[in-house]
């Protein structure tokens, strides 16, 4: 009874929250969250130096380059490192402004508890039970995903390059957006930033189209009554789904190659071998075939699912009203697996966009290009950003298309989502 | 007539089963031979000569370090599937079960974020990583690993878990069960074609990726199969073809018999990913 007289007047005067975090909270005997605040607090007291100079280099990005004195060398500053730790700092800074404000805003309307610690904990568990199970999935994705996303924003607007720019032996200086405006300014990035963008969605549209109509033609081929050893079959065409990629695509790049065995069969006809892998075009459709031949499987396994969930009713109903079987699959058959697929189109659409392997194992993104920068005809944009930082550590210029391929992305995600949800309104309509 | 056209279709279809089979199998069948052919020139050899040797898989396991590869590959496997599914069903659970503030918008990036590989960000990641000591670390790695298939996997968990009546864990809750109790016992045991799909997903995709190992393994004892076999194509020594041919056979049989042994599995992963959102 004591306990709660007292209380009144802790609440309607400043709050002890404001100066020691979490003190209220524990004096209310709020144990959990007294001691969660608290700790924040005592964390930020003893890092906050090192968080001011992370945020003070985040904007300097270092001042003092590696350089000789005699013999020794000294270390300077290594700008990246500055970078992603200012990054971290402001991330710590926000979170405990956020967390000191929870804290007062809490601290204002806290009444004393009267549960022991023991209750506390099995309160706090069931309530946050979502909250306390979500945490590891969400620093991780905060740590690896989004970090890393932010980071490379910020690395597209500094001058991190080869030759003049790398650390730790020289520094790196913030530069706006001039990386932006020379890729898209100056010729050389421009046109090759346009035709490995073009050929990118070519790649893409084209491989998940074919993939697509052909995995559809190979699952209505096994649905067929007529046909026997479906199992068999079925096992068959599932085998490139079931191969690693990546070493289908390296036998492929051995087969095809100016003097591999299917050049040697085709020589034996007598006819000069085909540049399969080093003809700028031939490459491209070499690229988009073997695209197929490792993609089709997916859907036709997909599109064989699909096909047991249209109802037999609609089929056998049509037969009553004397429809064809080609009218049957123009006004049952497609629209139904159009309707359940397009989803997973978006998503080959999008996995295509970034397929690394199936470019980068066959071609190394070749034959090589002279009008373009650092890519050859059959790059991707990922495979070009993966040579711009590995072989020419452009990181900047990599960084830009990286957003670009984000930016592009994200609309089609988005899209997607709200194709989505006007469907799901169109079913409850009905 | 109509019974003929039928006939007709019929042996049409035949030939497109036939047409198909000749071309995933012929590369398959090349491959095979190319293992077992003696002598170290792969193209030299048609497709009609027989002559058989083992001397292929012998230097693979005596003058490479396959078997180390093969160990390391398979141990990063492993543990990206166990991690994975932990992390993969609880998270989805949380989303198909509870609510909580800003959980559309959550949905929405995580849509969004599962487009992107993680390799678009890699000078960042590299970075992180060795902030962290973890470059030329299997933990380095698995991190990468498990956080890039996360929103993708949990958002394919989430719609099997969505279809699973509500009715069933609120009969639960009653009779006093627990979150972890509703989760382990009743969502689990309803969610296996999809716990398979998940676990055979996360158990191939480091037999596949080739990009981050190349960059976050750097010491050749720690390298994957992926590394390991691209070099020896990329150098562009006959020797090393063959030592390619027999070892990417022996990394492909285990998978494909997984791939052909969970194949109802997979059909219902694919579907359930697909259809449902």
């Amino acid at each position: 009874m004591a306990i709660t007289m007292d209380q009144p007047k802790v609440a309607n005067r400043l709050p002890l929250s404001v100066f020691l975090m979490g003190g209220t909270q524990l004096l209310n005997r709020h144990y959990i969250k007294g001691c969660f605040y608290l700790l924040v607090q005592i964390l930020l007291v003893l890092f906050a130096a090192d968080l001011l100079s992370a945020l003070k280099g985040f904007i300097t990005l270092g001042d003092t380059a590696q350089h000789r004195v005699g013999f020794k060398i000294i270390h300077g500053d290594h700008s990246i490192h500055m970078l992603v730790e200012g990054v971290l700092a402001i991330f710590l800074t926000v979170a405990f402004l956020f967390a000191y404000l929870l804290n007062i805003k809490d601290a204002v309307t806290i009444t004393p508890s009267t549960i022991s610690l023991k209750q506390q904990l099995r309160a706090f568990y069931d309530e946050h039970f979502a909250l306390i199970m979500l945490t590891p999935a969400g620093i991780a994705a905060l740590a690896f995903i989004i970090l890393p996303i932010l980071i490379t924003v910020l690395v597209s607007l500094t001058n991190y390059a080869a030759p003049a720019h790398i650390p730790p032996k020289n520094l790196v200086d913030w530069v706006g957006f001039r990386n932006f405006l020379s890729l898209f300014e100056l010729k050389i990035w421009s046109s090759t930033l346009l035709g490995v963008g073009s050929w990118t969605v070519i790649w893409a549209v084209c491989s998940t189209i074919f993939t697509f109509g052909f995995g559809f033609v190979l699952a209505l081929a096994l649905s067929n009554r007529d046909i026997a050893g479906k199992k068999v079959w079925r096992v068959i065409f599932m085998l490139p789904y079931a191969i690693p990629a990546f070493v289908s695509l390296l036998i492929f790049r051995l087969l095809l190659n100016g003097i591999g065995p299917i050049n040697s069969i085709i020589n034996s006809f007598g006819i000069e071998s085909i540049p399969f892998l080093s003809d700028p075009v031939l490459a491209k459709v070499t690229v988009i075939v073997i695209g197929v031949w490792t993609g089709a499987p997916y859907f036709m396994l997909l599109i064989a699912g699909a096909l047991t969930n249209i109802p037999k009713e609609l089929y056998e109903a049509s037969e009553v009203d004397g429809a064809s079987r080609f009218q049957q699959f123009r006004e049952i058959t497609l629209p139904m697996i159009l309707h359940q697929v397009a989803p997973s189109l978006v998503m080959t659409f999008a996995f295509n966009f970034n397929n690394f392997g199936a470019v980068y194992l066959l071609t190394e993104g070749g034959p090589i290009n002279p009008e373009y920068r650092f890519a050859g005809h059959t790059d991707i944009l990922i495979t070009w950003i993966y040579k711009l930082t590995l072989d020419f550590q452009q990181y900047n210029v990599a960084a830009v298309v990286s957003i670009i391929i984000f930016l592009f992305l994200s609309l089609i995600a988005i899209w997607q989502f709200r194709r989505m949800n006007s469907f799901k309104t169109d079913v409850s309509m009905r | 007539m109509n019974k003929l056209m039928h006939k007709a279709g019929v042996f049409a279809v035949y030939l497109l089963l036939i047409f198909n089979a000749v071309v995933v199998l012929g590369p398959i069948a090349w491959t095979v031979m190319a293992s077992f052919k003696p002598g170290v020139n792969l193209f030299s050899s048609s497709f009609t000569d027989f002559s058989f040797t083992l001397d292929h898989y012998r230097a693979l396991f005596t003058d490479t370090p396959y078997l180390q590869w093969y160990a390391n590959t398979f141990v990063l496997a492993f543990s990206n599937m166990a991690i994975s599914i932990i992390v993969v069903t609880m998270t989805a659970f949380i989303f198909s079960r509870y609510r909580f503030k800003g959980k559309r918008n959550v949905m929405m990036g995580i849509l969004v974020i599962q487009m992107f590989p993680a390799f678009l960000s890699i000078t960042a990641i590299y970075v992180l990583l060795s902030k962290l000591n973890l470059i030329d670390t299997f933990a380095g790695l698995l991190f990468v690993y498990v956080t890039g298939s996360l929103p993708f996997m949990t958002w394919l968990v989430k719609g099997y878990f969505d279809a699973i009546p509500t009715s069933l864990d609120e009969a639960a809750k009653i009779d006093g069960a627990g979150h972890l109790t509703i989760f382990f016992e009743i969502i689990l045991p309803l969610a296996k074609p999809i716990l398979v799909f998940v676990g055979l997903t996360s158990f191939t995709a480091p037999w596949m990726d080739f990009i981050l190992p190349t960059l976050i393994l750097r010491s050749e004892e720690k390298m994957t199969l992926a590394v390991g076999i691209f070099q020896w194509i990329a150098s562009n020594s006959a020797e090393n073809y063959t030592l390619f041919s027999a070892g990417a056979l022996l990394v492909a049989i285990p998978i494909t018999l997984l791939f052909v042994a969970t194949q109802k599995h997979i059909t219902v992963g694919l579907v359930s990913g697909a259809v449902k959102e």
